[in-house]
Parts: C-alpha cells; structure tokens; sequence
C-alpha cells in the first residue's frame, strides 16, 4: 500500500468508535457459543449481516493481501480489531471455516485463480465454507478417508459421506479430502483436496441433531456428484499434504488467519462471577472453602493459557520444544471451555437441573450448553486423546508403536 | 536495579537479555558440573556440594547478580537468579546459591547500613548464607516465631533451637528469625558465635541437602546485629515471595529432569515386544506433565518479571502452587514408570521426587497457596 498506514493508538480510537456505533443490538435468541451452534436461519443471519458489515468497514481480512479483497496491512491492525470486537462483546464471525482455516489454506497452497476466486467471497459472506473430512466411520483416522472422487475425463464423480459437516446447508463450497485412488501402498497416497462447490446435483446436506437438542452439525451425501478438476488444490493424490496444512490452521499452530473472534468466549473470569450469585448454605458459593478451591485451579488454568500464548513468542523460553505449546492450544482450550461449563454448571446447586429453554434456567441455560457443546471441541478437529498421541509423538519423541 | 534496555515483553511476561544470557550459560554449565554420577556422588560426601564448583559460580558473578553494584554485585534483579537456578534444579545441582540470595535479599530490605556494608560485598563474593526461619511447630508461616532474644545493652541474647538450616556448617552467616519483645524480628549471626556442639546434622527427605538444628540458647550477638525493625515485616513478607519464586524455578527445572529421565526409559525400555513408550497410559501421562510443565513456566517467568508488583503476589503463588504438584507428580510417575526398577535406590526417578517433596513443602505447598490464591482472586 502506498499510502501512510494510521498511527496505531489513533487506529484504536477509530475502531472502538465504530464498534460502539455498529455493533448489533442483543438478539432474541440464545446467542450461539460458536458457528457449530448455528442452528436456525435466524441465527445464520444475525452472524452473516454482522460479518459483512465488519468487512465492508474493513475491519476483517486486513492483513490479507489487496489483489484478492484483504487490506493488505500489518498484523497489528487487525489485532487491535480483534480485541475491540471481543472486548465489546461483538457476535462472532460465522464464515469461521473459511476465515480461519479455508482461507489461509487458499492464500498459502492455492492457484492465482482459486485465490481470486474465492478469498474476497469468504471475506464478504457471499461464500460460507464447511468441511468435509471426518467420515461416519472413520473419525479421528482421517488418512482413512474412503469418500470416493473418481476421475471421468476433466471432471470427478463423488460417491460417499462426510460427516461434521457445520453449516453445510447454509454453505457454497466446501473443503473436501476425498479418495482418488484405491490402489497406493499407503493410504496417504491415495487423497486429493478439492475446493468444491456445494450447488451441484447429487451433492445433500441433513441437519444432524446435536447432543444440546439443537441444529448446527450436517451430514453431507454425494451421490454421483460431479466437480471440475480445477476444484483441486495441491496435485492430484496429494491431499493428505494439504489436510495436515490445514488441520495446522485449524488448531492455531499456524498463524495467517483472516481475524475476527470465532466464538462467543466463556471465560473463568465469568465463573468465578457466578459463584457470587449462587448458595452455598445460605451465603454466596465464593465464600465457600472447596467451592474457592477449584475456582482457584479453573482461574489458573485460564490464566496459563494466555501466558503460555506469550511466552510462546519469546523464543528462549520454548527454545528447547519449540511446538509444544502450539500443539497443544486447542486440547487444553478445549479442555478448559468444557470444565468451565462443568464447573459453572454445578456451582448452581439445584438450579442446575434446568436446561435451555426453561425461564429458571440460571443465564437462560448458557453453561449447561457451554459444557455439552464444548465436546464439539475436545472431539473434533481431533480427539484430545488423538491430540495426546499426536504431542507425545511429535513433542516428547515418544514412539508410535 | 539497573535499566535493561532489551527487555521483550510480551503480554504479562517481560523477560531480559540478561536473562536470556544467563539461561544459556547456566544450562551448560549445569549439565557439565551435575551429571548424574556426581550428584549421587557428592550425596555421599560431607557439605553436599563441591567447593571448586561453587568458586566457579561466584567467578561467574552468580552470588552477586541481584545485589546493586555498590555492594560489590551486578545490579540486576531476582528475575535473573531465576533464570540460573531453573536448569540447576532440572540436574538437582544443589548448592547454597539459593539461601545466599534470598539472605542478601533480607538484608537489602532490611538490614542496616552498617550490616549492609559489611555482609553484602562479603556474599557476593562467595561467602555463604544460611537462614534459619524453622522451628518445631512446622509452621509455614515465618511469623510464627517460638525463638526469642533478650536486648541487654549491646547484646541480645538468643535462647531456642531452629531446624532446616541449610549449609549451617559451612555459613559465613546465618540470618535467623527470632521474637524480641513478641515481635518478629531479624539477626544476623556470625558463624564463629556457634559452638559447634550447637549445630547438630538432621536427616531429611532430600538427600542432596545438608542440613541442621541450631541450638540458640546461649549465643548472644552484638545489638547492632538485628535488622532494622520497622522494614521486618515488609522484608519477611517479600521473603517469603522470593522464596516461593526461587524454589518453583528449582521445581521447573526438576520437573524437566524427571521428564528426561523417564522419557528415556521409555523410548529404550520394551515389554511385549514393544517400547513401552508407546502405550498410551504411560505416552499421555507424559504429555499431561509436559503441558502441566508449560504452565508452570509460564506462570514462572511471569512471576519473576513482576514479583515486586501489584500483581506480584497472586503471580508467584500461582508458580509455586502449580510446579509444586507438577513436579511432585513428575516424580511419582517417574517411579511408576520405570517399574520394578524404579522401587530400587539405584534408579535416578526416587531422587526427584525427593527433590519435589523437598522444593514443595517449604514456604508453602499447593493447598497453602490456592487458599491466598482465593483471597487475592475472588473477594
């Protein structure tokens, strides 16, 4: 960019204005914890105006590059974005996928096309992203992938069934790992990545009903659905490359991310506010000695975690396991979210028996769902346990068999 | 304390150049002066350490790195003692580095000009320090003082017995806390003033550790000897910080050896034809200890950077209640796993978790933190 970026403390003033000014009014409904909660149309809606109003702001996808819709801008503005938005307590970004882990994926392996393509869109909203790796019979095993992309000319036919897929049916594209040869030594071998379209026949996305008794998660079927080999990102049969690429981007282990908060945090700050309001024999459960005591280790926890992010940028402290901290975010974020949920949970005494939905619920149910919902997270993206076999692995050296 | 003028800071966690030059330094020279054979060595010999070891620590500046230049240190800060006591605690190096500095401490806090002028110099260059803050009740609490002193014109004379003093036999001076007049007070004893019927050795759970009882009754040291009594309160309070802020650097650093150690049996060790390193009960125990590790540092060099802070107390109490029971469970299931071996003496794992018991249970375990922790946090 040619022109003078804006000093930074006169940048923070800006976008706290217009956050302040832009944000949306509370909505009616239980505001969903992340886009894998995003049940209803409504909802849907609510998240993608806000989405588009912040890009159309140019407030999102500021460090990407201008060619393709970004802003081409140092980190740092976006940065200052972010935590305005969460300090505000702003909707999350619902095109999460795309954003996150799509988008990133795109702009580091992808063709001039695709980037061209496809980046502004995911800025936009035009394009919502899913993902189509986990398969009902192979979860955490993704290199087992068996959805099949048979080659017919210029063209592949898919035949198969991806599951988890989130936002499918409000979804454009789709990041597919499918199975293009069944014939390799290794398993590996035989997967290719397709930046596929969504709107093509034969291709079916159901509504799955999650565990909280709402919608997000999607089932999608192919059957003889036909995509251009252009859909390939990375070379034919090399797919398992691009998915570990992207499982990267979808852990927080690589930077590169479009910005924007992606879900609604639930925090041990919050939780140890919460014991203030509910009893324990007559008095405040914050005054309560065991209550106190695993209030302290949740606080703890939550504490190490941000600590742990800054320690991570000093290199002389992570000298000597440089990734372990990395690889390690999202089961210990995850992990965190679902005791919060627990603990927040429980700490209501007998009012912890309602659910979502019941006016007595204690914050209208929030951390009963918090704590179910959370296992969307300590079992996707890769178990905890898998993320325990992947560190002890790759970290500590341990062997594999 | 002078300006560091490449200090990263990052969120909460500022660590120094000095820091980093120190943490490199230390972590060879740990390694090089603490194999294994020589720490079972020196638990065989008379003072627990070696001599020439210790020389080579204070020709490195080591004693006198958190004392101010004009008392014959570097002018730096705790934060950097931290930095070389982790890596000496990861190769249960034990030396009286960690009870010299935390005495120099008391007396920058409190001492007089006259003890500081006199003590300081003679510490920073080698001069060991011991403190006796225990006593028969147990207590972690160093206010709770049973041992008393009598002022009688220029003497004071000290009547009780203190426990725990570590390096006693080899100290230039002990700092003891005694009670004048039912208040908590400070002296300084000078090594000579001790009978040496009056020092008696103590067995204890840490065998790399000497230590001793000290039979006070009797001993009476000039009046000029006790600290200022007005910045006491403050000094011991401070104390008890640093204190928890060096032992959970030991404790990082021991809780990295006991990871090395086992991580080496299991990578080596096979059972039914496999590496039992690749079971997974024992694989992700690993990585629970490994991210329990991650967070103890962090909270450490957190702690260290801001320890004379507001947030100074909650950080260090965080430290030390999270790297005492890391490293007490690194220690365990060292042990465990290490199987039948690890029931002998001869196996390396027991001596960690000795080493664990004995950085946890002073000034303060887990519980005993988390409970301040709570009062910080939540009223």
């Amino acid at each position: 960019m040619s022109e003078t970026l804006p000093c930074i403390e006169a940048f923070k003033k800006e976008v706290n204005q217009w956050v302040t000014k832009n944000k949306p009014a509370p909505p009616t409904f239980l505001m969903p914890q992340s886009f894998m909660e995003v049940g209803t149309d409504e909802q849907f809606e609510y998240l993608r105006e806000w989405q588009e109003k912040v890009y159309n702001a140019g407030y999102l996808g500021m460090s990407w590059p201008t060619e393709y819709g970004g802003g081409g801008m140092p980190e740092i503005y976006q940065d200052v974005v972010n935590k305005e938005l969460v300090a505000q307590n702003t909707p999350f970004m619902v095109n999460t996928l795309g954003l996150n882990w799509a988008g990133p994926l795109i702009l580091n392996m992808g063709s001039d096309e695709q980037k061209k393509a496809y980046i502004k869109k995911i800025l936009s909203t035009e394009e919502i992203w899913c993902q189509g790796f986990s398969e009902p019979d192979y979860g955490s095993d993704l290199g087992n992938a068996q959805l099949k992309a048979e080659r017919d000319g210029s063209e592949f036919v898919l035949n198969g069934s991806k599951i988890w897929t989130t936002l499918a049916t409000q979804a454009q594209r789709m990041i597919l790992l499918a199975r293009t040869n069944t014939n390799t030594e290794s398993k590996y071998d035989g997967l290719t990545f397709f930046l596929a379209p969504m709107n093509v026949d034969g291709i079916e996305a159901q509504p799955i009903k999650k565990l909280t008794g709402e919608h997000g998660f999607c089932q999608t079927f192919f059957n003889d659905a036909r995509i251009s080999e252009d859909c390939i990102i990375g070379k034919e049969g090399g797919g398992w490359l691009v998915a570990m690429k992207t499982l990267m981007f979808e852990r927080g282990a690589e930077g590169g991310q479009a910005g924007g908060h992606t879900s609604m945090p639930v925090t041990v700050e919050e939780v140890a506010e919460l014991s203030k309001r509910v009893y324990r024999d007559g008095k405040p459960a914050n005054q309560d000695p065991m209550v106190r005591d695993e209030l302290v280790k949740l606080l703890m926890r939550g504490k190490a975690m941000s600590l742990n992010g800054a320690r991570s940028k000093i290199p002389a402290l992570i000298s000597e396991r440089p990734t372990s901290i990395a690889m390690s975010v999202k089961m210990l974020a995850t992990e965190l979210s679902k005791s919060i949920g627990d603990q927040a949970t429980s700490l209501q005494g007998s009012n912890s028996l309602y659910f979502v939905g019941d006016d007595y619920a204690v914050d209208g149910g929030r951390w009963q769902r918090t704590y179910f919902q959370a296992f969307s997270g300590t079992i996707g993206g890769g178990t905890t346990q898998i993320q325990k076999n992947i560190i002890g692995e790759r970290v500590l050296g341990l062997p594999k068999k | 304390m002078s300006e560091n003028t490449n200090m990263i800071k990052k969120a909460g966690i500022t660590f120094s150049e000095e820091q980093g030059q120190l943490l490199e330094i230390a972590e060879s020279f740990s390694r090089d002066k603490a194999p294994i054979a020589t720490v079972r060595n020196l638990i065989e010999s008379e003072t627990g350490f070696d001599k020439d070891v210790w020389t080579e620590m204070v020709n490195l500046g080591w004693l006198g790195i958190a004392i101010p230049e004009e008392f014959g240190g570097s002018g730096l800060s705790v934060a950097e003692v931290v930095t070389i006591v982790e890596p000496m605690g990861r190769m249960l190096l034990a030396t009286p580095l960690v009870s010299t500095t935390l005495a120099a401490q008391l007396l920058l806090n409190a001492g007089t000009t006259a003890q500081k002028q006199d003590l300081l110099p003679r510490m920073a260059g080698g001069a060991i320090a011991a403190l006796a803050m225990h006593e028969e009740h147990g207590d972690w609490d160093i206010s709770h003082v049973t041992c008393t002193g009598v002022i009688s014109g220029d003497t004071v004379t000290l009547s009780g017995i203190k426990r725990l003093v570590t390096d006693a036999k080899v100290a230039d001076t002990i700092l003891a806390t005694i009670s004048i007049a039912g208040i908590p007070s400070l002296v300084a004893i000078d090594s000579g003033s001790i009978d040496s019927a009056a020092l008696q050795r103590e067995t204890v759970i840490d065998e790399t550790r000497r230590s001793y009882r000290i039979n006070l009754d009797g001993i009476s040291v000039p009046a000029t000897n006790i600290f200022d009594a007005e910045k006491t309160a403050a000094a011991l309070k401070r104390y008890h910080l640093l204190s928890c802020l060096l032992l959970s650097a030991e404790a990082c650093g021991g809780t990295a050896g006991a990871m090395d150690i086992t991580l080496n049996y299991l990578n080596t060790r096979r059972t039914f034809d496999r590496f039992i390193g690749s079971y997974q009960s024992l694989k992700h125990t690993m990585v629970d200890i490994l991210t329990d590790l991650e967070a103890a540092r962090s909270f450490l060099y957190y702690a260290a950077g801001v320890i004379d802070t507001d947030e100074g107390e909650a950080a260090v109490r965080m430290a030390k209640a999270q790297s005492s029971d890391n490293f007490a469970y690194a220690g365990d299931r060292a042990i465990q796993f290490h199987g039948g071996f690890g029931f002998t003496y001869e196996c390396d794992a027991q001596l960690f978790r000795r080493r664990a018991f004995w950085t946890a249970n002073q000034s303060g375990d887990a519980i005993y933190h988390r409970k301040r922790l709570a009062t910080l946090l939540l009223d």
